[in-house]
């Protein structure tokens, strides 16, 4: 696992590091939010993935003298497998086993700015960009060895690293590379391996960073421990418009171990030698302050009535025809449906460690982006960005925008307060929990209705919600920064309308209808701060359009399965349909007594990845109790790199999805959220687990990669509401599936 | 104060505050990653390990009372090169995505299995109720320990092996 052990941390490591950080800056064009043509548009023909922005041949792939291959990366390993399969994508260009690579990912020193590690896009972006790379890395080997071995390019062998002519002559790629430019650019036409001669892609390769993660080996940014650290624990605001009034800290610093109390205005920290006595430090300190506290939280409002009072501003997400109003009828349908505001959740609170070295802060941290992540923290301090640097380091899964650049940010300030010293701050449950930024709570309203012939002629789609993104952006992004003495703000929140979509991703019904009209209604505001949760608005859209999408079926008296092939055009949306209900064995028949089956379907982002899902459930009216019992999936996400790592996504996926479904409710007063630990904001555990989850993946040879990680949420809440349906004729709409919703109505009401 | 204790067969004198929770002593003072920090609450199962052969959260054990105890880390099961029993089943059943609770979970069902080798499905689940895991791995966290105690019944049966304490 040395390829990406955490680095050692002595002064030399360090002045080494710098050395190297000028290189990526002059391989790197700016990103296109940067050059203003549109940062979330599609470009009008297949990009070559991150290329476009990093063209450089030596970005991504640089083989030494010595033969020794390196292979970079912008994107990070947040769990989801991605260090795996980008070396399975390597090796098969450069014709070499994955163990022969070293992999760097995300460093702002080392690798290409490839924005955040989000949207499911790793494979698109690094994916393609290294595979591109790769092959015409060894296509440069290839001529060059032809050169100097006198035998055509296409009669050469590849094997350990060394290129054979057909007479049994041999050049290792070091010798090769030695006399080779590779600061070329990329070409879009890079000789990729024809799909019928793949040998590691398609694999089921074992993920390389389990066996450390097994046995204890040093895998998480929890795990540094260089020479000398301190460890932090800050004092978070109760409330998130709490000031402090008061503030004792001296007999906090008499405390044993404790080598400083911080503070900056509303930031307060403590900074000891040993982790408990830091805890206990907090503790004490956090008794020790005075707080006036504003009541700025929803407190009981419920859902709908909070986003109506916050909408500011409705975008046209998509309209043809003419949609509406749709009137009441017997051949149409209306509903509302909400989602709450849910958490991120990770399993290992948020952690950083930096240290403010001569030449400049150093920051590890399992932030999404460590490019954006140092410019706002870069910000913060008023540092030049130079002088920062972050480098990605694992962390417990983050499911999106979580506590890590706030921690990081925390980290960054404490260690800027303490030169020399590195730092290691690890947020607790109850900061986690109630700082991290949530899930947006939503509203959607729906209207169809149905033509004489059973198909779905009017649609129209109401959307509330705030933005899904405010990651960093600025230093206003960073909790640390809004509480300084001289704070940051927080950026406006805008309503952006992309191909990729936000609150509104998945609004637009991938079903052929001819009359829709989609609306925003944008929140500018947020009381509670929300950012981007896995799959962003498609989790609620998909959820409310497929529930739709059952009640239609039901009114036009077809199938569901048959009724969303209707009007489905796409073969590739059609096909994964068709194999989940062959696999699950949908019917259409009665499931038994207290059982229900339930189907869904959506394609990601209407761009990238494809899937259906049946499932099956029993319902206990009595005590409210839902378990789903089996799930069968069918993916397509293009071009498979690793077929065991997009079938244990897509699990996870499901299994998450259904936590958030059935259980996963944020709760708040009018003044502090209350959902501050696994009892206050419960989430599924084993009892609730099915017996058997079937994920079948469509096989796409040479079609691009689609991403995996966020295709099932949408379709899950909708399976499983769709399946409760089936089983109790209850239609429920307001997620979660908590038993209250699903209960028989008492006598007694 | 000092405390002696057994981790992972060896013995090992620590100077702690004595309320200092177990998990901080294994992961500060003696270096050890396996056991993690999830909550500090009792409520995750990611700190969990074994203390004369029982699973126990180490985040709410003060370490004040392992004087004389023998504590088990997933470090004490077997290493990436020679993993034992439990890590190879995880591994061959690639039963992680983040990997974060998966020490947790092995110690948990490591401490079931040596108590109930039979232990079936619903006794492992119920076992597992103090464990989250977020990623949504649970179907290979099942399958995994299942096939761990297939290995451990058959490794008990030629020469008994696989135990830690």
């Amino acid at each position: 696992m040395s390829d990406h052990s955490p680095l050692p941390l002595t002064r030399r490591g360090l002045l080494a590091a710098g050395g190297a950080l000028v290189v990526t800056v002059s391989l790197a064009r700016p990103l296109p939010a940067q050059t203003g043509d549109g940062g979330g548009a599609r470009p009008p023909k297949p990009a070559p993935g991150s290329l476009a922005q990093t063209p450089r041949l030596d970005a991504w792939v640089r083989i030494g003298a010595d033969g020794a291959i390196t292979v970079f990366t912008g994107k990070a390993e947040l769990g989801q497998g991605i260090r795996t399969a980008l070396l399975q994508v390597a090796a098969e260009e450069l014709r070499v086993p994955p163990a022969a690579i070293t992999l760097v990912t995300a460093d702002t020193a080392r690798t290409p700015n490839e924005g955040y590690t989000a949207g499911s896009q790793s494979m698109q972006n690094s994916g393609t960009a290294i595979r591109a790379a790769a092959a015409q890395a060894r296509a440069l080997l290839a001529q060059e060895a032809a050169r100097r071995l006198g035998a055509p390019a296409d009669a050469l062998g590849f094997a350990d690293k060394r290129v054979t002519a057909p007479d049994g002559r041999t050049l290792g790629y070091g010798e090769l590379a030695a006399s080779l430019d590779l600061t070329v650019e990329v070409p879009a036409d890079a000789p990729l391996t024809a799909p019928d001669r793949l040998s590691v892609m398609g694999q089921p390769l074992p993920r390389v960073d389990i066996p450390a993660k097994m046995t204890g080996g040093a895998a998480y940014v929890q795990d540094l421990r260089p020479e000398g650290m301190l460890h932090a624990r800050v004092v978070r605001p109760p409330s998130p418009a709490a000031r402090l009034t008061a503030l004792d800290g001296a007999a906090v610093e008499a405390m044993p171990g404790v080598v400083a109390v911080l503070r900056d205005g509303d930031f307060l920290a403590v900074v000891a030698d040993k982790e408990y006595r830091a805890v206990k430090a907090m503790r004490a300190l956090a008794s020790a302050a005075r707080w006036e506290e504003p009541a700025t939280l929803p407190g009981d409002t419920p859902i709908p009535d909070l986003l109506r009072s916050l909408e500011r501003e409705v975008g046209t997400v998509d309209a043809k025809g003419d949609a509406g109003p749709i009137a009441d009828g017997p051949r149409s349908l209306r509903a509302r449906f909400t989602r709450p505001y849910q958490l991120h959740g990770s399993i290992g609170p948020s952690c950083a460690v930096a240290v403010m070295g001569e030449d400049g802060l150093t920051v590890w941290s399992h932030t999404q982006g460590v490019y954006p992540d140092r410019k706002a923290i870069a910000e913060m301090l008023r540092l030049p960005l130079d002088r920062v640097r972050v480098i990605h380091t694992e962390g417990s899964g983050c499911y999106g925008h979580n506590g890590a650049d706030d921690a990081a940010a925390d980290a960054a300030l404490i260690a800027s307060k303490l030169p020399g010293r590195p730092v290691r701050v690890q947020w607790m449950r109850e900061q986690e929990h109630a700082g991290e930024p949530y899930g947006p709570a939503m509203m959607i309203e729906a209207a169809a209705s149905l033509d004489g012939n059973g198909r779905i002629d009017r649609w129209t789609f109401d959307v509330w919600s705030n933005t899904h993104t405010t990651r960093p952006g600025g230093a206003g992004a960073l909790l640390a920064a809004r509480h300084l003495a001289e704070p940051f703000p927080a950026e406006a929140a805008a309503m952006q309308i992309t191909p990729a979509g936000n609150g509104d991703r998945n609004a637009i019904p991938l079903y052929a209808i001819p009359n829709t009209r989609i609306l925003w209604h944008f929140l500018p505001d947020m009381p509670l701060r929300v950012s981007a949760l896995r799959s962003l608005g498609a989790y609620a859209n998909v959820f409310a359009l497929e529930s739709m999408m059952d009640d239609l079926a039901l009114l036009a008296g077809a199938d569901p399965v048959e009724f969303r092939l209707r009007h489905l055009e796409d073969p590739r949306a059609r096909r994964v349909v068709e194999l989940a209900a062959e696999r699950f064995g949908w019917t259409g028949a009665a499931p038994a007594p207290g059982f229900g089956h339930g189907f869904a379907f959506a394609r990601y982002k209407n761009h990238a990845a494809y899937l259906a899902l049946a499932v099956e459930l029993s319902v206990d009216r009595g005590s409210g109790r839902v378990r789903m019992t089996r799930a069968t999936a069918a993916i397509d996400s293009g071009e498979i790199v690793n077929p065991d790592g997009i079938r244990n996504q897509t699990e996870g996926g499901i299994i998450q999805a259904m936590s958030w479904t059935l259980f996963e409710r944020a709760v708040y007063d009018d003044t502090r959220v209350t959902s501050v630990d696994w009892a206050s904001y419960p989430i599924l555990r084993f009892a609730s687990v099915p017996d058997r989850i079937d994920v079948h993946i469509v096989e796409r040879p040479g079609d691009p990669f689609l991403g995996t990680g966020e295709a099932a949420q949408g379709p899950t809440a909708a399976a499983i509401g769709n399946a409760i349906r089936s089983a109790t004729g209850l239609r429920l709409r307001d997620l979660p599936f908590t038993p209250d919703r699903v209960r028989e109505p008492t006598a007694s009401g | 104060m000092a405390i002696d204790l057994t981790v992972n067969g060896t013995p090992q004198r620590v100077e702690a505050d004595p309320d200092t929770p177990l998990l901080y002593v294994l992961r500060d003072d003696l270096g050890l990653n396996g056991a993690k920090f999830g909550c500090g609450l009792g409520q995750c199962g990611a700190c969990t390990v074994m203390v004369d052969g029982r699973a126990v959260l180490s985040c709410v054990t003060p370490v004040l009372l392992m004087q004389g105890r023998a504590v088990t880390t997933v470090e004490g099961l077997g290493t990436a090169e020679a993993p034992g029993p439990m890590q190879r089943a995880f591994i061959e059943e690639q039963a992680a995505q983040c990997g974060y609770c998966i020490p947790g979970m092995m110690m948990r069902a490591q401490a079931l299995l040596q108590e109930r080798p039979d232990a079936d499905d619903a006794a492992i689940r119920r076992a597992l109720e103090f464990n989250l895991c977020r990623c949504g791995t649970h179907m290979r966290i099942l399958r995994a320990i299942r096939r761990a105690a297939d290995t451990m019944r058959h490794a008990e049966t030629a020469a008994p092996n696989g135990r830690a304490g």
